[in-house]
């Protein structure tokens, strides 16, 4: 009986929360999940929330997970971890990357981008995982695997072998830029 | 094989594994990836029509030449299409014919949430409803026999969480393709009244035939469980019923329209307390009721909005229909003190060429009617540009309505309107205009592209959804022949001639189109260097703000530009007073 598991991803357009879901969804496939993936990605602009749904189960009905029902959340920027945070479940883990990515009414000084959102997350939920991605992403050698770094940072916390995701990614990254990515999720999954 | 695939994948997929050879659409959220998915089977052909109508018609021609063949919108689409759609339903088809109706509870990316289901009911047509891609995909199948044994065009209707949810489905080889021979048939196709009156009494005919089926259908079952509760559902909400009330018996309706009556008495009579489970309108509810069981629904669950399973949950033990277990909701007390999450609300990208028209509109203090595409998003702060928007196409005419009604308004009211959006419905609000003797400034935002959607062809592009070269049309030429004299181009990202063209067009008291003409900032794969600030010169007036650029902060009383996301288009340079801010690059860049 495998045991259920849903993941709620937020991000900003253009982060690559995406692939980070396609890669994911590779390897419960492989570990033999029925998979459910629910993606609300309305325009073509850049810069909107992202928000990715993914269930895993024997049997997955809804694609939707109700709120206080994620088993994990990954926010691949703060602001949007917070505002996504009530789907985690109590005793749930939130991994959240540190990078900021204010929205257009704070840049515009209608609002302002809150301060503190990791100090409340780490008081409002039990298991908090924070992570400097784009860092880590850099030292990797290339910035822009720092989704691949977060997803690395929730696989070492999921039920499946490290072989199936090493071969998803394989599967779904370039190979010029698979190296980095390589070392993007293994510096991810031996995070803390 | 099994793959994970959206319900529009899976839709695609079917059509190709049912031998469909012929596919026409105009791209919507949540439909679009139908088409283009399509287009990339071997041995099909796939379009981009301009508009639903269009796109219906095709098919209809496609249909009769023998071609099993499917059609494709979002749900307001079907409003356009549904003159050729009401009567195309008396003719009947010849090779199997699948409208694919994609509906948007909750408006993720629509002006409303109609149910279109009742579209099914009014023209008499089956209707199908998927619960998730492995049945869009088998029910495309079904719907095309359907199609060809009752000779009777047939709704697929799909919801977003159908449309862009993925799951698994088992992967069969393509469809077998055989063109149906045309036979010329007057009586059956030819629809002056004479014959359309014969065809009326076919129609009826067809439908009785269709109930019979529809008891018979595998895709309408009964999964009995504790008969102290029996809920009918169809679609997405099927799958919110068994999450949420795993206890209950239910009755899956797949084919929602006509309703196998004979299978709901059954059920009805098996359970104690009858309920319709349903996104939106009351459609199964009311014929269900209309039957004379007694059956509640609507006033459980609401009419709007999408359902999901915490509301039905919540909802069915509210009203003592489910024991739920009490929920650690104590985490609320903790959540109560979480700062307060600005929003991210989507704004046009950094160098769209729509901002420099609309901050030139906002300048000139015009009345906007606008249209729908994604220089809509440019009603919102801070541009807050646009009067109104209602339906695609809709500027021309209001517009020259409004200078009809209200000569004092007739100078400063100006209609924007897409290219895509022209090409769809505008052209003949234009017509309109100068027949009237109107005196309107229709402005045509030629992007070159169909934005919103995803970058769609379009015919003035140059290029179709296969992929080959095409004729583009020339808006300059096409609003001339429609009778306007007054036609003038600007870049939008050339603030002061647009300006100046925009004042000088609008006083001109006569039809004249300004077509704004710059390729979206997504298209051009080379950016110019990003702006530079200098510093001591920037006094942090926050002019440049004004722009909505995602690009532009100001911090302690300067502005900033970000290097990575910031396109060059120039706009802001021209808008700082100070000359705070400069073209990036050394000059030879
Ligand atoms: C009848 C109908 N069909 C389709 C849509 C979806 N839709 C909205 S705007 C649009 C086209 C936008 O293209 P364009 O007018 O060129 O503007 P752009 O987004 O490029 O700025 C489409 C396809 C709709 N809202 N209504
Ligand atoms: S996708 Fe193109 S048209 Fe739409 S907001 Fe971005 S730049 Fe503008
Ligand atoms: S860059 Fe120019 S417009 Fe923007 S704040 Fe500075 S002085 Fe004002």
């Amino acid at each position: 009986m495998l045991k259920p598991v849903d993941i709620l991803m937020v991000g900003v357009g253009g982060q690559g929360t995406i692939l980070a879901s396609k890669i994911l969804a590779q390897a419960a496939l492989e570990t033999g999940y029925d998979i459910k993936v629910s993606e609300i990605h309305g325009m073509a602009q850049r810069g909107g929330s992202v928000v990715t749904q993914v269930r895993l189960g024997e049997k997955v009905f809804s694609p939707l997970i109700p709120p206080g029902g994620a088993d994990v959340v990954l926010a691949f920027e703060k602001l949007e971890g917070l505002r996504l945070m009530s789907f985690l479940k109590p005793d749930g883990t939130i991994i959240i990357n540190e990078q900021e990515i204010p929205p257009v009414p704070v840049l515009v000084g209608a609002a302002e981008y809150p301060p503190g959102i990791i100090e409340y997350i780490s008081s409002a939920a039990r298991n908090v995982v924070a992570v400097n991605a784009l860092a880590i992403a850099e030292k990797c050698g290339n910035v822009k695997a720092a989704n691949v770094v977060l997803l690395g940072v929730m696989a070492c916390r999921l039920p499946f072998a490290r072989e199936v995701w090493e071969r998803a990614l394989a599967d779904r990254v370039p190979a010029k830029v698979l190296e980095a990515n390589k070392a993007a999720f293994a510096a991810g999954y031996e995070y803390e | 094989m099994k793959e994970l695939l959206s319900g529009n994948e899976a839709i695609a997929r079917g059509a190709y594994e049912s031998g469909v050879t012929v596919a026409a659409a105009y791209p919507g959220t949540p439909s679009t990836e139908i088409l283009e998915n399509f287009s990339r089977y071997p041995g099909v052909y796939a379009e981009w029509a301009p508009n639903e109508k269009v796109a219906l018609e095709v098919g209809i021609g496609a249909s009769l030449a023998g071609a099993r063949t499917l059609v494709a919108m979002k749900h307001v689409g079907v409003n356009v299409a549904a003159d050729p759609l009401l009567t195309f339903a008396y003719t009947g088809v010849n090779g199997g014919f699948i409208l694919v109706s994609a509906d948007d509870p909750g408006m993720h990316s629509s002006q409303n949430e109609q149910d279109n289901r009742n579209y099914a009911r009014f023209a008499k047509i089956p209707l199908l409803e998927p619960s998730d891609s492995q049945e869009a995909k088998e029910m495309v199948e079904l719907a095309l026999d359907i199609s060809e044994q009752f000779d009777t065009p047939v709704m697929l209707r799909t919801t977003t969480r159908v449309a862009h949810s993925q799951s698994l489905v088992e992967i069969g080889g393509p469809g077998a393709r055989e063109l149906r021979p045309y036979q010329k048939d007057p009586q059956k196709y030819l629809m002056v009244p004479a014959f359309a009156r014969l065809r009326r009494a076919a129609l009826e005919e067809r439908l009785v035939r269709l109930r019979e089926y529809a008891e018979q259908s595998p895709f309408n079952f009964i999964e009995w469980r504790d008969q102290s509760l029996g809920v009918i559902t169809s679609g997405i909400s099927y799958q919110y019923v068994r999450e949420a009330l795993p206890q209950a018996s239910v009755l899956k309706i797949g084919m929602t329209n006509p309703l196998p009556e004979a299978v709901i008495r059954r059920f009805a009579a098996g359970v104690k307390r009858l309920v319709v489970v349903e996104e939106l309108e009351p459609f199964i509810q009311e014929q269900v009721s209309s039957m004379g069981i007694a059956v509640t629904g609507k006033e459980l669950i609401p009419n709007s909005g999408e359902l999901d399973t915490g509301i039905l949950a919540r909802n069915f033990s509210e009203a003592g229909l489910l024991k739920m277990p009490v929920n650690a909701e104590a985490e609320g007390s903790t959540r109560s003190k979480a700062p307060a999450a600005p929003g991210r609300p989507p704004v046009l990208c950094s160098g769209c060429p729509h901002r420099g028209l609309f901050y030139a509109l906002k300048k000139l203090k015009l009345t906007v009617a606008g249209d729908i595409g994604c220089y809509t998003l440019s009603g919102l702060p801070p541009l807050e540009a646009m009067d109104w928007c209602v339906c695609m196409g809709a500027s021309i005419g209001a517009a020259h309505g409004v200078s009809k009604a209200n000569p004092a308004m007739s100078g400063h009211t100006v209609a924007v309107i897409g290219d895509s959006t022209f090409l769809h419905s505008g052209i003949t609000g234009l017509l309109n205009m100068v027949y009237n003797n109107g005196s309107g400034t229709v402005i045509i935002l030629d992007n070159r592209t169909t934005a919103m959607t995803g970058h769609q062809q379009h015919p003035g592009t140059g290029s179709t959804l296969m992929g080959t070269a095409a004729p583009a049309v020339d808006l300059e030429t096409l609003v001339k022949a429609l009778g306007v004299k007054r036609v003038k181009v600007v870049n939008p990202l050339d603030l002061a001639k647009t300006l100046a063209v925009l004042r000088e067009e609008t006083a001109a008291g006569e039809p004249s189109v300004v077509i704004s003409r710059c390729p979206c900032v997504l298209l051009t794969k080379a950016a110019k260097p990003a702006v530079l600030v200098e510093k001591d010169k920037c006094i942090g007036c926050k002019v440049c703000l004004r722009l909505g650029c995602p690009s532009i902060s100001v911090k302690d009383r300067k502005a900033l530009v970000d290097p990575v996301s910031c396109t060059g288009c120039g706009l802001c340079i021209q808008v700082c007073q100070e000359g705070a801010l400069v073209k990036g690059g050394n000059g030879d860049a």
